[in-house]
Parts: C-alpha cells; structure tokens; sequence
C-alpha cells in the first residue's frame, strides 16, 4: 500500500516536474554555460574558459555584490525586528483586527512596485512632500532626502515588508501559548521567553520570512535605481547592463551565477536548519 | 492545626467583563498539605488557580504567601508553579533540557543543572537515557512524568496541578494517582489539585474543597463530605445518593413524603433532628440501605418495586420505584447479592447512624 501511494505519488508529479524543467532548470542551465564562454561571445559553441569570472574579480564587480548583499542583510535584520512586534499582535494579540492589517498589507501589493517607490521619490525629493513644506514653513529648507544608501535600505524594508511579516506572523503562531505560560510559570522573564520558547518555536517562520526578504532584496534593482540614484549599483544592475549596454552574455552571466550561488547555498543552510513542515501546516 | 497557612485566599473576586467568574473565595492552604479543588466544568476552579499562580490578576481581595502579599506579583516572580492541563511541554526541547528549565532560568551551572534533572528522571522512574529523548517521542505518562520533573525541578513551595491526568486513560490515571500521592509524601510539599473528578481527589487528598459557581460549598476531608455534605449539590457531586424532603414535627420528630420514619428523641444525638417547620433533606448512601425480610425493622423504611439490577463490577446496584414514585438506588457487594427479580416488591431499611441530615433555609 505505502509503496503503491508512493509511486502514484511520482507519478502525479511528472507533469510539474516536467514543467519546472523547462521553465526554471533549463535557463539555469544555458546561464551557468554561457557563464563559463569566453568573453562577448554570443553562442555555446566555443571552447569554455573563466575569463568571464576572472573579469568579475578584476572589475571589482565583487563590490556591487557585496553592497546588495549588505543591503539585503541590513534590510532583512530591519524587518525582522519591526516586523516582529506586529505580527505578534497579528497571531496573538488583535483577534478580528488582524484581518484588517493583513488587507491592509495585502492591497500595497495591488500597486506596482515602481509606482509606490515613486510615491517615496516625490515625498523624499527636494522640493517634494516633506522638503518642500518644511521649505514654505520655516523658510529654511533642507537637502534631499534621497540618493544615499540608507534610503535604498529604507525603500527594500519598505516593499519587501509584506514578504516578512506574513511569514513571522505565521510563525509566530505556532509558539504555543501554554507554552509561554509555562515558561513563565517556571521564573523565565519576558527577554528568557523570547529567547529560550518564542524565537526558537517560531523560528521556522523567521527563517522562511528572512530567506524571501533577503533574496528578494538581494536581487532587487528598482530600489537602488528610484531612490538611491547612482550612489550604489546594485548587482541586478550590472546584470543588467552586461546583456543589453554590455553585450558582454558571459559576464552577465557569470556574475548571475555567483549570485545565484551565494543565495541558493544561504537558502539551502536556512532551509535545512529548521523544519519546514511545521508551518507549511503538516502536523508534526 | 495550629500552624500558619502557607497560602492564604480572601474574599478573592474575579470578573470577565460583566460576568463574575468567582465570588468572593476564602481558603486557608496549608503547610504540606495535598488538597484537591473538585466542581463541575464552568464552577470556576481552573480561573482560581491561574489566579493563584498569577498568570490572571485578581479584580478584588488578597492573597498571602506564608505572609507576604503576593496578589499583584507575577507568574514569573512567585515561588509557586503549575502543572499544566496540556502539560505544556517545550517541543523543541528534550527530556533533559525541559526538566532542566527552570535550572537554566536560574543560573545554575550547566553540570549542576543535568546532575539535579537525573535524580528528578529517577525519582519519576523514567530511564537515565530519556535525558536526550525529543519530547514527542514520549508515551501520554512520559509526559507527564517529565512535566512533574520540570515543575518539582523549579522547587516552588507549591506545586499546582490543573487536571493534569484528564487526557489518559483509565488504568494509567489510576496508576499516576497512586504515583502523584506517593511523590507529595516522598517530597513534603504541597500540592493543590483541580479535577472534575471525585475519584481523583477521593483518592489523593488530604482534603477537598468543592466549588460551586465561584464558591466554594464545603471544605473538609474526603470521608466528611462524602458522609456529612453541608448542602445536597455536594451530597449529589459526591456519588450515588437518596435524598428524601422532610420537615420537623411537633413531637421532635421528622416527617416525610415517601418514607418511613420510626425515630424520636433519638434523632438529636445522630444530628438529624429539625426544629418545627423546618424543612431538609434526608440523606442516606446506597452501600447502607438493607433489603428487610418482613417483620425486620429499621429507622427509616421505604417500600417500592424492584426495577433494575446493574453489575458495577465489585458491586451490584439497585434501583428501586418507592410507592410515591421516587427512584433509590441501593449498592451491595457481590457476595451479599440480594436475590430479587424485577418487578418484585421490596421493602428498603436504613438505621439512624447512617443517616445525615441536610438543613435547608
């Protein structure tokens, strides 16, 4: 019986196993080649050297990556701790008026991320929202508030909040409220609760929540276009500009590989070390 | 009982919004003592020991802990502690590392800790190489051995129990029961615990306290209340019962509906006299009601028809239709079977020193 539910299992899976083959592996595939060819070639059909790579480390291509991961970084550790506090009150707290947060969350994703980073631009730009009153206020006006890294961090906590909060809260909610009673029953202060029940119980949904956040972050573009200006490039951008200004498909494709990479190797540790069952609802 | 109590109740409210949930509770807890809160689901004995171990604020009274005010500390700073209903295990926790809890919060070193959490293991009889044991992989009596470790592990001057042994089954309740007593006299401490279950706390306790919507009805050991209820709730709570209405008579005697009654001056001395007018309850338990042979005589007498026979095991039960239609139930141990069928006529006796009488206003 086992053995029978099991192979009608793989059997089911085929058609999506076959679709995520096409879709996702085989792409994958032609970067990771084209990632290895020999520099502003346009085909596969060369001999393979890492000129493309060793072009990364000479061009001090490392520095875009190192500023979108350490924006993801920051943003991620950012959310993480504004997040947790509501979605505390979501999974324990607010009862009915959890809903209306999470409506309220939910409809920000409705509107393109472009145009709300350009809601952020004419509130934050000189002369905009924010300047431009304290300016006709108090006569005495101030530099714009864009183009500076804290900015891009600012605009990544902004979109990617959803991505955490959602996660955190679900998480959250598995920590067992006699648990905490208990803990507290046995002399535990509110910070030992935190650190000794909640996190470690909740953990599951912090990690899925800082995964999503953080890579979304890393690979993210728009925000450090809009808001940032030029004062960093971000790795998406070089991306970017290696296959269209560039022309350069191998270097494009090398520097998405090692950002594929390092992503996939921190998703891969994140997702080992907790389980993942617990909050994709399977009991344990 | 001359010593101070080591906890002490006053007049302690609690409301939710506009229901109140207790209404004003005295108790005396004392020093050593294993004294079981019994009442039905609803009568508010679970809200009075969250109450008691702080994790509710009490809306009026005070509550003394060997003398010193406590009712505004919380949980987390009183020397007491809870067994959970549901236990409340740490999943991701091991056998060990739950025990060792309340050592860890503490402070007590890391060796300290595992020595003191191995002797609570044995002192539960569970195996030394539970220590590392995930907490999911424990058997229902695992658990709760572990959660008794971890709450004796917290060394509090009183241990709460919230029904702890509702969820297992029978024959390892029973075990457990006979477990939990013997761990309160290998200990000394004391134990408060909350059941719906008489048996429970019959088989426990040093005393019982039964609650009744936000009150307690009567405080006493297991044999007086079970003999002397103070009101028919309890003398009902408290098993299988007959009850008859009856009323004080001119002569000094009792009249009542149903039964009767061949006692005198006599019914001072056993305590079931009323004065004139007064009405009461008459109580008597089914293990003393005799079948009479006519000519025998007793007390109290009731004639009715034999209705039904019901094997309880150990013992037999009757249920007998008395002439004015109330029902009584009669108990007998198997060997003194009585051999009547349905249907027949019966005639049922009781003497005076089991009888009890429950005054009412």
């Amino acid at each position: 019986m086992e053995s029978a539910n099991r192979r009608l299992g793989t059997f089911c899976a085929i058609p999506l196993l076959a679709v995520l083959a096409v879709s996702f592996v085989a792409p994958l595939t032609v970067v990771a080649a084209f990632s290895v060819m020999p520099q502003k070639v346009f085909n596969l059909a060369n001999v393979p050297d890492f000129s493309a790579y060793a072009e990364l480390v000479r061009q001090g291509y490392w520095k875009s990556l190192a500023w979108s991961l350490g924006m993801a970084f920051a943003s991620t550790i950012i959310l993480a701790v504004i997040c947790w506090p509501l979605a505390y009150g979501m999974s324990k707290v607010f009862g009915r008026f959890t809903l209306v947060i999470t409506i309220a969350v939910v409809m920000t994703l409705f509107v393109s991320e472009n145009i709300r980073l350009f809601g952020w631009v004419l509130t934050l730009m000189k002369g905009g929202l924010i300047e431009g009153h304290l300016r006709a206020w108090t006569g005495q006006g101030i530099d714009g508030l864009l183009y500076n890294v804290p900015v891009i961090v600012f605009g990544l906590v902004y979109v990617y909040f959803p991505f955490m909060l959602f996660p955190l809260a679900q998480g959250i909610a598995m920590v067992p409220d006699d648990a905490r009673q208990a803990a507290a029953d046995l002399g535990a202060s509110r910070m030992q609760i935190l650190r000794e029940i909640e996190l470690p119980l909740a953990a599951p949904g912090i990690v899925v929540g800082s995964l999503l956040s953080f890579v979304l972050a890393a690979g993210a573009l728009a925000e450090s276009k809009l808001l940032g200006g030029q004062a960093v490039i971000v790795i998406a951008d070089e991306v970017e500009t290696a296959f269209t200004y560039g022309q350069d498909w191998p270097l494009g494709s090398a520097l998405s590989m090692t950002l594929i990479l390092i992503i996939g190797g921190l998703s891969i540790f994140g997702i080992t070390r907790v389980d993942l069952d617990a909050i994709m609802g399977r009991k344990r | 009982m001359t010593a101070d109590p080591i906890l002490r109740l006053d007049s302690i409210v609690k409301r939710f919004g506009s229901f109140t949930a207790l209404h004003g509770v005295s108790l005396d807890i004392r020093e050593g003592e294993f004294l079981t809160i019994v009442g039905p689901s609803g009568s508010g004995k679970s809200t009075l020991i969250r109450l008691l171990v702080g994790m509710d604020e009490l809306s009026e009274g005070k509550n003394w802990l060997r003398g010193e005010r406590i009712d505004r500390t919380p949980a987390n700073r009183r020397p007491t502690c809870m067994v959970f209903q549901s236990l409340a295990l740490f999943p991701h926790r091991s056998v060990g590392q739950n025990i060792e809890f309340p050592l860890k919060i503490q402070g007590v070193k890391e060796h300290a800790r595992r020595e003191r959490a191995l002797e609570l293991m044995d002192l539960l009889h569970l195996p030394q190489s539970y220590y590392t044991k995930g907490i999911n992989q424990c058997s229902g009596g695992e658990k709760q051995r572990v959660a008794l470790a971890r709450a004796l592990a917290f060394d509090p001057e009183i241990l709460f129990f919230d029904e702890p042994l509702s969820a297992l089954d029978y024959r390892l309740r029973k075990a457990l029961e006979k477990e939990l007593k013997d761990l309160h006299v290998r200990t000394g401490k004391t134990f408060v615990y909350i059941t719906h279950s008489l048996e429970e706390a019959m088989v426990m306790s040093d005393r019982i306290a039964i609650m009744r919507e936000g009150q307690f009805e009567q405080i006493a050991v297991a044999d007086e209340i079970y003999a002397r209820p103070v009101s028919r709730f309890v003398a009902e709570f408290m098993g299988e019962v007959n009850l008859f209405d009856v009323e004080g008579t001119t002569s000094g005697g009792l009249h009542g509906k149903g039964v009767e009654i061949h006692v005198n001056g006599e019914a001072s001395e056993f305590g079931v006299e009323l004065p004139l007018g007064q009405k009461g309850a008459l109580m008597v338990r089914p293990e003393f009601v005799r079948f009479l042979s006519s000519g025998e005589t007793a007390d109290f007498i009731v004639r009715g028809i034999l209705r039904a026979e019901y094997a309880l095991g150990s013992r037999i039960q009757y249920e007998v239709e008395a002439a004015d239609g109330t029902r009584m139930t009669v108990e007998k141990l198997r060997e003194d079977r009585f051999s009547g069928q349905s249907g027949d006529e019966v005639i049922l006796g009781w003497d005076i020193e089991n009888a009890h009488m429950i005054r009412e206003e």
